[in-house]
């Protein structure tokens, strides 16, 4: 009696009642392919804050005005408030004092809405900064060019935008070279940023970013900086360089100990860090989930098993009468089990690709392969271990009672 | 075939055979001490009312049950003291069954049916068919090897079953009630089969209630209680234990 013959009786007893063995396959296949998209799905999501984040830039450091407590004492020494001044971020600028700080650039936010004819935005992140601000802070300029320091000290009215604020205010038309009011102050576009996406809660290409000066002169007025950001010089380093930070900005506004600070630092590092722990505890759910889907398949296997073995019981039986070996039972209702859950596994990875190139609640699902070989693997040892029982059941039958059975 | 030389020969040999079910007072004696031997060529029917242990003789002797006590040889072979997966290669080899409710594989065709038992025995797939068509051949089955058993009458169902029976070349064929589920030319058919069967050397054994099936037999053993009460001669073939 040889394997391909105990097969071939193991695929004719599944073709007996097929809706049957197409409904258990299903729950298999069903488990299987929740397994791939749920654990995609998690597994995408956290793929898309790591890219929202590493395009802030995981290197990049920044100093906001603000002490770090809150409460009574807090408030105490809110009066002894230095704020952020561009001479802070010209003292971030020098290596002799921070050499681990690639640069730093100041930022002075401003609320203004831009008119262009008869189009308007509202930038998300309308600053006035300096040309260091763009690789600090991850952006490029795609179309036109960067300000220069030049347009910083003479205070021209230029300004490099993102892709949202563009199409805003020009839809489809070049910007390069146009003027539009913000605040009623003219700027002439000069460049368009790369498009980032959005990270969290905010666009990353509703963006308005002009020379400080200008920015200050005519629509801020000279008002303590929003915040300085600070590049590191790789994100190895951002410790260091926090620490240098740390020790230049204590001596500049005269801090005597660390909870007494009038700034506070923000590192794209430690968010990170955040993010991806809380994505992993989400997709970890997302997979129990699955995993229940998957064993609920299993039971499945287990219980049409056992009714086929006592709807079989009294063939079970004439088999044993004209000489069948308990082997060979036992290898014929296995190999069924196993050819369910190895159908319903493969229909499962199928369904679990498919299901994968859609986008579900707003993530685009990326496949972890591992995620593929255990959802597979647990459903062939699934078929094995639950389908075991009922074959051991048929395969002791005693074939004097399987035969009276009616 | 060897039917002159066989005389010699035991197919079945039980000494003292005991089943008992339950114990202690209770206990029930299906088999109370059964001595028997028959014979290679011989053909015998077993003969009893229900509750006669002629039925649990029949499982005894077709391997599908273990005795409580006694021996059991079969072609030479101990077989009472064999474990089920020994007891399962005994039965595909040395005995070849048909039953009252015929038993065949539902959903499957004649020729299968009739190639299953040597598909256990590790018979190789060209072998098989030939030895198949042969066997059914023999029940007058050729146009039939193709049909599943739905499609088949009772007779001709039967006969499959003993085309099943003979391919595997037993030592004995066990017949449990074979005519219980036929009309009576089916049955005659039959009996005529197991007649031109028997003659060509195979040992029969037939377990029946009905005596005009018994007289077809060479010899007639009667059980009551789970005792042999007489063991006959129907005609002045074979021999008489």
């Amino acid at each position: 009696m040889n394997v391909l013959e105990i097969i071939r009786f193991a695929l004719r007893g599944l073709t007996i009642n097929r809706l049957r063995t197409f409904l258990t396959t299903l729950g298999i296949m069903i488990g299987v392919s929740s397994v791939i998209i749920l654990t995609a799905v998690g597994n995408g999501s956290s793929k898309a804050v790591q890219q929202s984040l590493d395009r802030l830039g995981t290197n990049s450091i920044q100093v906001r005005s603000g002490s770090s407590g809150f409460g009574a004492r807090a408030r105490a020494v809110s009066n002894n408030t230095k704020p952020l001044t561009i001479l802070d971020a010209a003292a971030l600028n020098d290596p002799k004092q921070v050499p681990d700080v690639k640069q730093a650039a100041p930022i002075a936010n401003a609320n203004a809405t831009c008119v262009n004819g008869s189009s308007t935005s509202t930038p998300a992140t309308f600053s006035g900064t300096w040309p260091s601000y763009f690789e600090a802070s991850n952006n490029q300029v795609v179309k036109g060019s960067y300000f220069t320091l030049d347009d910083v000290n003479q205070g021209r009215r230029v300004a490099v935008i993102g892709n949202t604020t563009a199409t805003e205010l020009f839809g489809t038309d070049n910007p390069i070279g146009q003027t539009v009011k913000c605040a009623g102050i003219p700027f002439t576009i000069i460049g368009t940023t790369a498009i980032k996406g959005s990270s969290g809660f905010t666009d990353g290409d509703s963006l308005f970013l002009a020379p400080i000066t200008a920015v200050e002169n005519s629509i801020t007025g000279y008002q303590p900086l929003s915040a300085i950001i600070v590049e590191a010089k790789s994100s190895k380093v951002t410790d260091l360089a926090q620490a240098e930070i740390q020790t230049v900005l204590d001596t500049r506004h005269k801090v005597r100990g660390t909870s007494s600070r009038d700034y506070r630092l923000f590192n794209q590092a430690s968010l990170l860090a955040t993010s991806s722990s809380s994505s992993q505890v989400f997709t970890v759910l997302l997979a129990a989930v699955a995993g229940i889907s998957l064993l609920v398949g299993g039971i499945g296997i287990t219980n049409i098993m056992l009714v086929t073995v006592i709807e079989r019981t009294r063939e079970i039986g004439i088999r044993k009468a004209i000489g069948a070996p308990k082997g060979v039972i036992l290898s014929q209702f296995l190999i069924e089990a196993t050819i369910l859950s190895l159908v319903g596994g493969a229909l499962g990875v199928i369904g679990g690709y498919i299901g994968s190139h859609f986008t579900i609640v707003g993530v685009k699902p990326v496949v972890m392969p591992s995620s593929v070989f255990l959802a597979f693997g647990v459903s062939v040892l699934i078929g094995l271990f639950f389908g075991g029982y009922p074959a051991s059941r048929a395969a002791s039958l005693r074939p004097i009672e399987a035969l009276r059975h009616e | 075939m060897d039917n002159q030389t066989s005389n010699a020969s035991v197919v079945i040999d039980v000494r003292k055979a005991v089943k008992k079910y339950g114990s202690g007072e209770s206990a029930i004696y299906a088999l109370a001490g059964v001595d028997l031997k028959i014979y290679a060529g011989e053909y015998v029917a077993i003969m009893g009312p229900s509750g006669s242990g002629k039925s649990t003789l029949m499982n005894m002797l077709g391997a599908l049950d273990i005795m409580t006590s006694g021996q059991y040889f079969l072609d030479g072979i101990e077989i009472s003291s064999m474990d089920e997966n020994a007891l399962s290669v005994v039965r595909g080899r040395k005995i070849g069954f048909i039953f009252q409710s015929f038993n065949l594989i539902p959903r499957t065709t004649a020729l299968a049916n009739v190639e299953l038992p040597m598909a256990y025995q590790g018979i190789k797939s060209a072998e098989r068919k030939k030895r198949a068509l042969a066997a059914l051949q023999v029940v007058g089955l050729t146009d039939r090897v193709s049909h599943e058993p739905t499609e088949l009458s009772g007779g001709q169902q039967q006969r499959v079953a003993v085309a099943r029976a003979l391919a595997t070349r037993p030592s004995l064929l066990l017949a449990d009630e074979p005519t219980g589920a036929l009309d009576s030319k089916s049955t005659e058919d039959l009996l005529d089969l197991f007649d031109q069967i028997n003659a060509a050397g195979r040992t029969v054994v037939v377990i029946t209630h009905e005596h005009d099936v018994a007289q077809r037999a060479k010899r007639v053993i009667r059980m009551r209680d789970g005792k042999i009460i007489s063991d006959t001669l129907n005609a002045n073939q074979g021999v008489s234990a």
